[in-house]
């Protein structure tokens, strides 16, 4: 059996699907998609709501929809999936280590690589709840997959933590099966998912959203009896006497997602600690050379239309890679200014850029009429306004290819009051 | 005037209907988020989605959504029509799982291939 490819993406989501076709159209003969689950599509198949694709289709699908037009397309190619099988290691020089039931231990080689592993959640123990611990007590996107795909409902009275989009939508999904969702509480002075989440999730079926709260206890002997909640001062410590008190069966965590990157990790591929994912380049290769990222796994999109955008450039950037055109030439570094947390890509390699490229970032704050500058030394090289930002929403801006001749080694990237 | 946050699109742009004014709207970003405005005020309406049972399929339930937007208050009798329903596989994205829900003429669609 030849174990030899082009091109290897780990990973059968939104992201590598569009890696995969993209890799494949650009002229990467042997393609393999390697997923650990028993179908393709990751976490999409299991957001059944609508409002995916309005960017890259043109038109508001539900997730398993989005998911499904991928599969045909890659069902249109010789493209080669195997499913339910795991990739255990990958190395610098690209030998892909992978265990299934089916083919037991394998391992693949590749010209490139594209990591697609997509994130995982939060959990208790990652924000430390005080409390019993009893069941009734889920992620988010756990519950989710329980009441879309296999058919449990997972309690009656429910109490959910954070206000990302995930809990929003549960919010939502538990109420219209019968559900009584008491409430939701956020530990910011704002929500952190979509404006039109918090509508028509929330808003819609009365549902109160507590800011500036958190759960300060979880009461419970074999299942979760009582959740206790409580303000928080501006440092996020919660103020005594302000208890509220919930009769609830059940907590669902949407408290954030952290990419999964034990695979990155291992092979000694530079990490960026503020996004948890790999540093990339302009055309997502990560500090190994014909190890490319892309998607959830690099930083945490709010939309699968952008996962989907950045994962095409990937996968044309990986089929190049194995085709033998390596980039490369002077590197400018990625710098953040005021008010912004990170940006992808960090580094930019000049020569590779043909028209512009796109830069994405996220802000510290909520912050009304800004102005977001591109500096290099003491020159400013763009500037582009923005009525309203927020955390919860990720900033994307191109730099054109002849500004970015002007600049030095080093650019800023920064958010400031008009 | 009232204050509306648009959900057509996940960009939420703030906007103002003036109810004396022929439900005029301002703040839009795109026409369909002018028509959004005036629909939610005369007669708000939603695309639902959910799931049904399905034997023989990879999972036990199948997903579905209304092939269009349904009126906000007939929400919870078209969940209901969803309990009895139990599909075969195979089922191709798009074939009718619930037919006129309400009587609206909007019927209740398969959302996957299983």
């Amino acid at each position: 059996m030849n174990t030899n490819y082009d091109v290897i993406v780990i990973g059968g989501g939104p992201a590598g699907l569009a890696a995969a076709c993209e890799a494949y159209d650009k002229g990467a003969k042997k393609v393999l998609v390697i997923e650990r689950d028993k179908e393709l599509g990751g976490i999409l198949n299991q957001c059944i709501h609508n409002g995916f694709g309005l960017h890259y289709f043109k038109e508001e699908l539900t997730g398993p929809e989005y998911a499904g037009r991928f599969v045909e397309l890659v069902k249109q190619t010789a493209i080669e999936v195997k499913l339910d099988t795991m990739v255990v290691e990958i190395t610098q020089d690209h030998i892909v280590r992978c265990i299934s039931a089916k083919e037991g231990y394998q391992e693949l080689t590749a010209g490139a690589v594209v990591l697609c592993m997509g994130c995982r959640e939060r959990t208790r123990g990652a924000i430390a709840i005080p409390g019993d611990r009893p069941a009734g007590v889920f992620t988010a996107g756990a519950a989710q997959r329980y009441v879309n795909m296999e058919g449990y409902m997972v309690g009656k009275r429910v109490v959910i933590l954070g206000s990302g989009d995930i809990g929003l939508i549960m919010a939502r999904r538990m109420t219209l099966e019968g559900a009584k969702v008491l409430a939701c509480v956020e530990l910011c002075p704002y929500s952190n998912g979509l404006t039109r989440n918090i509508v028509q999730c929330l808003n819609d079926y009365d549902i109160p959203l507590y800011l500036s709260h958190t759960i300060t206890n979880i009461i419970g002997k074999e299942r979760v009896e009582k959740v206790i909640i409580n303000k928080v001062d501006e440092n996020r410590r919660p103020i005594p006497g302000t208890e509220i008190e919930f009769d609830c069966d059940t907590v669902l965590l949407s408290v954030g997602l952290i990419p999964e990157n034990e695979l990155t990790r291992n092979a000694q591929i530079v990490m960026d600690r503020r996004t948890n994912g790999a540093v990339v380049y302009e055309n997502m290769e990560t500090s190994a050379p014909g190890i490319f990222a892309s998607g959830n796994v690099v930083h945490v999109h709010d939309l699968v239309d952008f996962v989907t955008a950045e994962s095409k450039r990937a996968g044309a950037a990986a089929a190049k890679y194995a085709l033998g055109h390596k980039a490369g030439g002077p590197v400018t570094e990625v710098k953040t200014g005021s008010c912004v947390n990170y940006t992808v890509p960090q580094h930019i390699r000049r020569e590779n850029v043909e028209k512009g490229v796109d830069v994405f970032f996220r802000v510290n704050n909520v912050y009304q009429d800004m102005v977001i500058k591109v500096t290099s030394g003491d020159t400013q090289l763009c500037a582009f306004k923005r009525e309203h930002m927020a955390p919860g929403e990720m900033e994307k801006i191109t730099i054109p290819k002849v500004l970015l001749d002007k600049a030095s080694d080093e650019i800023t990237v920064s958010v400031e009051h008009q | 005037m009232t204050n509306v946050i648009c959900i057509v699109c996940p960009k939420g742009c703030h906007l103002s209907v003036d109810e004396e004014n022929g439900y005029a709207v301002t703040g839009f970003g795109c026409e369909r988020g002018r028509e959004y405005g005036k629909k939610e005020l005369v007669n708000p309406t939603r695309v639902i989605t959910s799931t049904v049972k399905v034997k023989g399929g990879i999972h036990p339930r199948c997903p579905v959504k209304t092939s269009s937007d349904i009126p906000k208050g007939l929400i919870k009798d078209a969940m209901k029509l969803l309990n009895s329903v139990e599909l075969e596989a195979p089922v191709h994205v798009g074939d009718v799982v619930v037919k006129d829900i309400c009587g609206t003429g909007v019927d209740f669609i398969a959302s996957r291939n299983m």
